[in-house]
Parts: structure tokens; C-alpha cells; sequence
């Protein structure tokens, strides 16, 4: 079974976000970028159920400018066999990056395209399931736990109030949330054999889609922020504080 | 222009998330219609029909709809989108699953987690864990939008039931089918809607000494939840997380126990009306939005603090 995942690169996680002054984006010059983290979880899994012999094969995908080689070497490290960079310099909705990669799943013909339930930048949440729409494959959304059964798969899911079991036949594509496993450190030794694998480069307006406009960004502006209230020195002036001056205990 | 509502719901009752999409939804159209598809689920779509504003209730009551599985409903809701300008649905677990699917099938984008509408086709929703706030233009005729629940009230206004219109639409997909369901049993108010919500982080050092929360909680009538920290070590289940990748809330009071306040947890609590935060680090980020912090060791202070409550 061939194992197509999609990673993206993004603000690292522990950066502090700055918006530009003119209200354009965010700040991202000189700023260190990762690996999105729920994609290092959909790596993970994927190269988990290939060490287990399920998986042959173990596909790394990025769309992105030539920077997200780098997170795609970086994938590679961690195991991946190969890497496309489906090249672009356009900023792109979660649906053109999900026809981008409805392309690549129609050339690799994987049977499972795992991803990260979510970006940490766009936090959209929408990209697997498009690509599920449009591929006409089951979705299995949240995943905390993956179980590959021949031809089926079940998936547990992470929905409000519990988990949710569902079970699809392949091909079928997977978003991956938080507690599906912890993915592990690439290796000094990963590292330089990584420079070795094979990293193909795909120029997006090669693909033959024709992407149309469907949003304008008016602005992005920062959230109005909260101010530090007060410090109390006991649990008697906290409770006199919600009592009588919040009202929110009574 | 007319505006359709998905109803998430439990076969029994309507989730508190599809009321606040339905006040989304009233701010684009003066009469939409709400969506109820299930199974022996008469009583939900007779609640939906006395929502204040609601134009129709459409019912698909099937077996096929008893779960909902995204790819019967989004056969379902394409089956009907041409009469619609904009659908809506909560940004719950539920929504977030279905509403792409729909997008994508034709062929519109999403804006995710919507927090203003500022017009027909401009919408306001937070990126960056809330740390940016993008005002975005929707071109495509199609408006499909996901609500941030705690950015609109719920109105319990009720009105003469509208009329309900029986559709007979069965839609299945042999290539998924559900299993079953886990759902945590609990006496606690649900915490995407709880008044007031009390969370434990890391510094509860175990599930064991977690169980301190919940006594806390359960003396105030509150729901509980946790860091991602929390959850990541084990202490409590993933659907207590509260953040950026958990649930976004907004109670009347959030008491944040031995959380150090990460930027993706502060994304899932920082609109709470009132915010107290106990920890042992005076220079913990949560106390930058916290209205009343409290610096010491959580199992001295919790505990006084359980005593205080329990005296009155």
C-alpha cells in the first residue's frame, strides 16, 4: 500500500505572531518555520504502518515556494521514501491546494493520503475533507487511532463529547489529530541519508488546472487584546472578588 | 438570497452551536431554513420550528442520517443546495467535517470559524490561533461558512412553529459505515456551553490529582476542561481540551489551574468574561489575561478554596 501525505510549512508553533503594520499578513521574513504539527503526526503514522509492513511506500507532498524543500528533506529525515514539491508562489484556498493534490493522488494512485487535521496558520480544518470530496473517497476525520484491515480501515475519531468509530473501505483519505501518536525525532543519521532520497519538483501551472480567484483578503488586522487585571494574595479575596465585584459566584 | 442552517443534533435534542449559527444566519436572511436530517427525530425538527425567524424546517427523517456521516449528508445537502445562497453550520467537530466536503463538491471555498459578518459576502475569522483577525471577500456565488459559536448569542426567543416539509431523500456511501460511539458520560454541563468552566494544566502533575478540578467543578456547577499539556500527559480525555486544536469557549467565568497559558490554549479562552488563573509561576503568560491571579501552589490553594465555597 502506497502512503501519500501532505505537509506544509508553517510559523513555528512557539514563534510569537506579529500582523504587519499595513495589514496585509503576518509577519514572516527571518522568522523560523516548522513543519505544520499535526502534519508531523500524519508523517508519523504513515511511516509507523510502513515499518509495520502495511505501508510499501511512504510519500511526502508540499506545495509551497522553493523554501518547503526544506520541510520536505526534514520529512524525509524522519522516513519518508520520496518527496514531490508541487512548486507555486501564489498564496492558495484550502480548495486549490486540495485540487493541487487531487492531481498528485490521480499520478501516484496512493490508497491512503493522510493529513494534519489542520494548519496552525490558517487553522481552516478543510483541506482533507475537499480533498475527500472531490477524490469521491471516504473521509475519516480527527483520527486518534488508525486500524488497516486488508482493504478496510478503521478509524477512531476525536468528535465533541467522545470518539466516534467509523470504518471505510480504501482508498480513503485520513485527517489526524493530537493523540495519534508522538512523532519522533529525525536522527543526524536520517538527516544526511535524507540528502540523498529523491526530491521531485513540479511546477503548479504545469498541472493543468485552471485555479480561479475565490477570495479577496480585505485585511488582517490584530485581535483587540485583553488586559492583565489584577493580582489577589489569598483565596478569601478571590472569592470576595467574584462574589462582589465580577457577580459571577453568588 | 436565501440561507440554509444544518442542524446538529442528537436524534433528541438540537446542540446549543447550531442556535448560535442560526443567529449568524439570521443576520443574512430574515427567514432561513434549518435542515433537520436524522432518524426518529420529529422532536428536533419541532424545536427547530420554533426557533424565532425560522422560515421552514426541512426533515429527512432515515435510517441513513441515525449518525451523520458527512458523505450522506453532503449528498443530501447538494441535493437541495441550488435553491440556497449561503449554508451554514456550527464550527463544531460536526460541522468542521461536513461543510468542506460540501464546499469542495461545489466548488466554493469555506471561511472557517466565521466571527462578524460584515456584509453579504465579508466575513471576519480569527487565523494564527487568534492571533490575527482576517477580513476576507467571498467571490464565489456560493457562501459556505462555519460559525464560531461563542461570537454570536444564542437567542432562546421562540416563535409559532413554522411549517415542516418532509423530504424523502435517503442518501448512503457503501464505502464508509459507522461503528459505534464512545460519548463520555457526565453529570457536568457540556463545556462548549458551561457558565462557568474550570481547567487544569500540566501543573496537576497526574489523572489522579486532576480529579481535584473536577471536585472544584462539581461544587460550582461547572464543566471541566484542560490544557492540550494536560491531555497530551495523559490526565483527561482530548475532548476537554480547550484551544486552538480543542474547543474555543467563552463562559461567564474560566478558572485556569496550574496552566501556564501557551498561545493555543489562550486561543480557546480568551474571550471568557472573567478569567482567574492560579499558579505557581508569577510570570506564567495566563496571568497577561487573567482579571484575578492568584500566585502559589495549586494543592494548598484549590483545596482552601473548595473549603471557602463549601462553608458558605
Amino acid at each position: 500500500m502506497k502512503i501519500l501525505v501532505a505537509v506544509k510549512r508553517v510559523i513555528d508553533p512557539y514563534v510569537k505572531i506579529r500582523v504587519k503594520t499595513d495589514q496585509s499578513g503576518v509577519e514572516t521574513q527571518n522568522i523560523k518555520m516548522s513543519m505544520n504539527p499535526f502534519d508531523e503526526i500524519a508523517l508519523e503514522e504513515a511511516i509507523r504502518l510502513r515499518e509495520q509492513n502495511i505501508a510499501t511506500e511512504v510519500i511526502a507532498v508540499s506545495i509551497g515556494s522553493d523554501t518547503s524543500q526544506e520541510t520536505l528533506r526534514h520529512a524525509l529525515a524522519l522516513g519518508a521514501d520520496r518527496a514531490i514539491l508541487v512548486r507555486t508562489n501564489k498564496s492558495h484556498t484550502s480548495l486549490d491546494i486540495a485540487k493541487i493534490l487531487q492531481k498528485i493522488a490521480t499520478q501516484e494512485q496512493p490508497e491512503l493520503i493522510l493529513l494534519g487535521k489542520q494548519a496552525i496558520d490558517g487553522d481552516n480544518n478543510q483541506t482533507p475533507q475537499m480533498l475527500a470530496a472531490l477524490l469521491d473517497w471516504p473521509q475519516g476525520t480527527f483520527a486518534s487511532k488508525i486500524t488497516v484491515n486488508g482493504k478496510e480501515v478503521q478509524v477512531i475519531r476525536e468528535i465533541d463529547g467522545g470518539l466516534e468509530t467509523l470504518s471505510m473501505t480504501l482508498p480513503a483519505v485520513i485527517s489526524t489529530d493530537l493523540r495519534l501518536n508522538e512523532p519522533r525525532y529525525a536522527t543526524l543519521p536520517n538527516i544526511m541519508k535524507a540528502k540523498k532520497k529523491p526530491l521531485d519538483i513540479l511546477e503548479s501551472d504545469d498541472l493543468g488546472l485552471s485555479l480561479k480567484e475565490h477570495t479577496q483578503i480585505i485585511s488582517v488586522r490584530a485581535p483587540s487584546s485583553r488586559s492583565a487585571g489584577i493580582k489577589v494574595d489569598s483565596i478569601e479575596a478571590l472569592v470576595d472578588k467574584l462574589k462582589h465585584e465580577a457577580k459571577v459566584l453568588s | 438570497m436565501s440561507t440554509l442552517v444544518i442542524v446538529e443534533h442528537n436524534n433528541k435534542h438540537i446542540s446549543p452551536a447550531t442556535r448560535c449559527a442560526f443567529a449568524a444566519a439570521l443576520q443574512l436572511d430574515k427567514d432561513p431554513v434549518l435542515l433537520v436530517a436524522g432518524h426518529q427525530c420529529q422532536a428536533v425538527a419541532e424545536e427547530a420550528a420554533a426557533f424565532a425567524g425560522a422560515g421552514t424546517v426541512l426533515l429527512v427523517d432515515n435510517p441513513c442520517y441515525a449518525n451523520p456521516l458527512a458523505e450522506n449528508l453532503t449528498a443530501l445537502v447538494l441535493s437541495i443546495a441550488d435553491s440556497y445562497t449561503n449554508i451554514l453550520a456550527g464550527s463544531t467537530t460536526f460541522g468542521k467535517n461536513i461543510m468542506p466536503r460540501i464546499a469542495a463538491k461545489l466548488d466554493a471555498v469555506q471561511i472557517s470559524d466565521v466571527i462578524k459578518i460584515i456584509g453579504k459576502d465579508t466575513f471576519e475569522h480569527p487565523v494564527y490561533a487568534g492571533n490575527a483577525i482576517e477580513t476576507v471577500k467571498v467571490l464565489d456565488d456560493k457562501k459556505i461558512l462555519t460559525i464560531r459559536t461563542t461570537a454570536f448569542d444564542a437567542s432562546s426567543e421562540s416563535q409559532n412553529p413554522c411549517c415542516i416539509e418532509n423530504l424523502d431523500k435517503p442518501f448512503t456511501d457503501s464505502k464508509i459505515s459507522f461503528v459505534k460511539h464512545e460519548l463520555s458520560k457526565s453529570e457536568r454541563p457540556d463545556l462548549a456551553s458551561a457558565k462557568i468552566v474550570i481547567s487544569g494544566g500540566r501543573g496537576l502533575q497526574s489523572a489522579e490529582k486532576f480529579k481535584l478540578i473536577e471536585e472544584l467543578a462539581d461544587l460550582l456547577g461547572a464543566a471541566v476542561g484542560a490544557s492540550r499539556a494536560a491531555v497530551d500527559a495523559g490526565f483527561v480525555p482530548n475532548d476537554y481540551q480547550v484551544g486552538q486544536t480543542g474547543k474555543v469557549i467563552a463562559p461567564d467565568l474560566y478558572i485556569a489551574v496550574g496552566i501556564s497559558g501557551a498561545v493555543q490554549h489562550l486561543a480557546g479562552m480568551k474571550d471568557s468574561k472573567v478569567i482567574v488563573a492560579i499558579n505557581k509561576d508569577p510570570d506564567a503568560p495566563i496571568f497577561q489575561v487573567a482579571t484575578y491571579g492568584l500566585v502559589g501552589d495549586l494543592f494548598e490553594l484549590v483545596p482552601q478554596l473548595i473549603s471557602q465555597l463549601k462553608a458558605k
